[in-house]
């Protein structure tokens, strides 16, 4: 048996790794294309697509992310649709990531004054113009603390991807462990790969709380 | 035909009935103050004129626009009255040449070359060329409401609602606004303002309404109204504010 070095370890991690955040990346823009779209579904004016938009939101925080790849996984399979895992798994972080996204969001919407509302209508404009020109500009700063650490649960929850058998940063650990019977190295460098990912957007959003907090306290 | 027409409107919040069949006609031009106590249903008549509420029984229409809850609707009615409210209610990430020229560009489709001059315009007219780059914050409250009032204005509409505009202001703020208001109704503006400025009402209106309960209680010229109050609710209401 061919003997591994820690060189060997770190490389194949870090080639791994990629897929971790390629699949970060597009879960977290997809997710949050998605979540712009329920976001307007969920505080538009039609009743029946808001409760539709609250239903959708309800169901993917109340059930485990895990459920929802397995769902997707052999959920579609079972219909007939061969999907690959990371199609799988790319669909079910995108609807995970944009179930919370446009709940974070809402709330963002909400926190803006009601007269910002009753002014732009009485201006004759219509709900899209409203929250393209007037809302979402001023939520918008609202929301990116708490987005950038949504960001952080994305990169995690690519994690469990591992189970459907896509290949990226813990499937490859589970491998090598398996290759080389070193599982502290493994996963300890794992640990720290998944720590260097994260931290800098951990801090980036406290930062960003904090210069938005100083903003709003200036006023 | 009269530019605004309010025919036995009701309001109902939840049990509480707050308009209790509002019959009003406005001509084009007229200049009226809506006074009463607060909770007499003052504003939310103001706010039922452009939709703001929903009306539970009576109809609404102005200039020909009639007030119906669809959004086409309701969008038409808007542009043919505009509204002005206590709090400013400027659009905060903008600047006030920005807040003015909006509407005109995203609602008319005005292009921006001919929007900007016309939001300079606009805020001349308020005495706030200068202010053209300011964003709201920096800003007094005074000149704020004068923001507002040109947003208002660049829509051109037929008819304005003010909803206490001056309730919000620091004392010697309050005549700066009340002057751009004087201009505008001797320019032959047609207003309908909810008030405390009593002594403005009374030098500016040509009709003073004042609401109690619900009801239109009393009406006629500011001279009438306020020398010879007929009912004893109007003459306690007056003791009271004068």
């Amino acid at each position: 048996m061919s003997e591994f070095t820690l060189w060997d370890i770190l490389r194949n991690l870090l080639l791994a790794a990629r897929w971790t955040i390629v699949l970060s990346l597009a879960a977290f823009v997809c997710g949050g294309m998605w979540g712009l779209i329920v976001l307007m579904l969920r505080t538009g004016r039609s009743p029946w697509l808001r409760r539709c938009a609250m239903g959708y939101i309800e169901l993917f925080q109340g059930t485990p992310l895990l459920m929802q790849l397995f769902l997707a996984f052999f959920g579609l399979s079972l219909l007939g649709f061969n999907v690959p895992a990371w199609l799988a798994a790319g669909l079910a972080l995108t609807l995970w990531t944009g179930a919370f996204l446009a709940e974070i969001w809402r709330g963002c919407v909400e926190s803006i004054a009601k007269g910002q509302w009753e002014a732009s209508s009485s201006l004759a404009m219509g709900y899209l113009q409203q929250m393209r020109y007037v809302i979402l500009p001023q939520a918008l700063r609202v929301a990116i603390p708490p987005t950038v650490g949504f960001s952080v649960q994305v990169v995690k929850g690519t994690a469990l991807t591992s189970i459907i058998g896509f290949v990226e940063l813990s499937k490859a650990s589970t491998m090598l462990t398996n290759a080389t019977f070193a599982p502290f190295t493994v996963y300890g460098f794992v640990a720290l790969i998944y720590f260097v990912l994260c931290w800098p957007l951990s801090k980036t959003s406290q930062a960003l709380e904090r210069k938005f907090n100083v903003a709003h306290h200036g006023h | 035909m009269s530019l605004i027409t309010v025919t036995d409107v009701r309001k109902r919040f939840g049990d509480n009935e707050v308009l209790k069949g509002i019959d009003l006609e406005i001509e084009a031009g007229e200049v009226i103050a809506i006074i009463g106590k607060s909770g007499s249903g003052k504003s939310t008549l103001l706010r039922c004129i452009n939709g703001l509420e929903t009306i539970n029984s009576g109809s609404i229409s102005v200039g020909g626009a009639q007030l119906l809850s669809d959004d086409l609707h309701l969008r038409a009615l808007r542009l043919k009255v505009g509204m002005i409210f206590q709090q400013f209610n400027l659009f905060p990430h903008l600047t006030a040449g920005r807040n003015v020229m909006l509407s005109p560009m995203i609602v008319k489709k005005t292009p921006e070359g001919e929007a900007e001059p016309l939001a300079r315009k606009m805020l001349e007219r308020v005495g706030l060329a200068q202010k053209f780059d300011a964003y709201p914050d920096q800003l007094s409250g005074g000149q704020q409401q004068r923001v507002a009032i040109a947003r208002a204005l660049a829509m051109q509409p037929s008819a304005l609602l003010c909803d206490e505009i001056t309730s919000a202001l620091d004392p010697e703020l309050v005549n700066e606004v009340l002057a751009v208001v004087g201009e505008l109704a001797a320019e032959g503006m047609t207003l309908l303002m909810v008030t405390h400025e009593m002594r403005f009402a009374r030098e500016v209106c040509d009709r003073v309404v004042f609401m109690h309960l619900g009801r239109v209680h009393e009406i006629g010229p500011p001279e009438e109204v306020f020398a010879h109050p007929k009912t004893p609710e109007l003459q306690q209401f007056l003791g009271m504010v004068q």
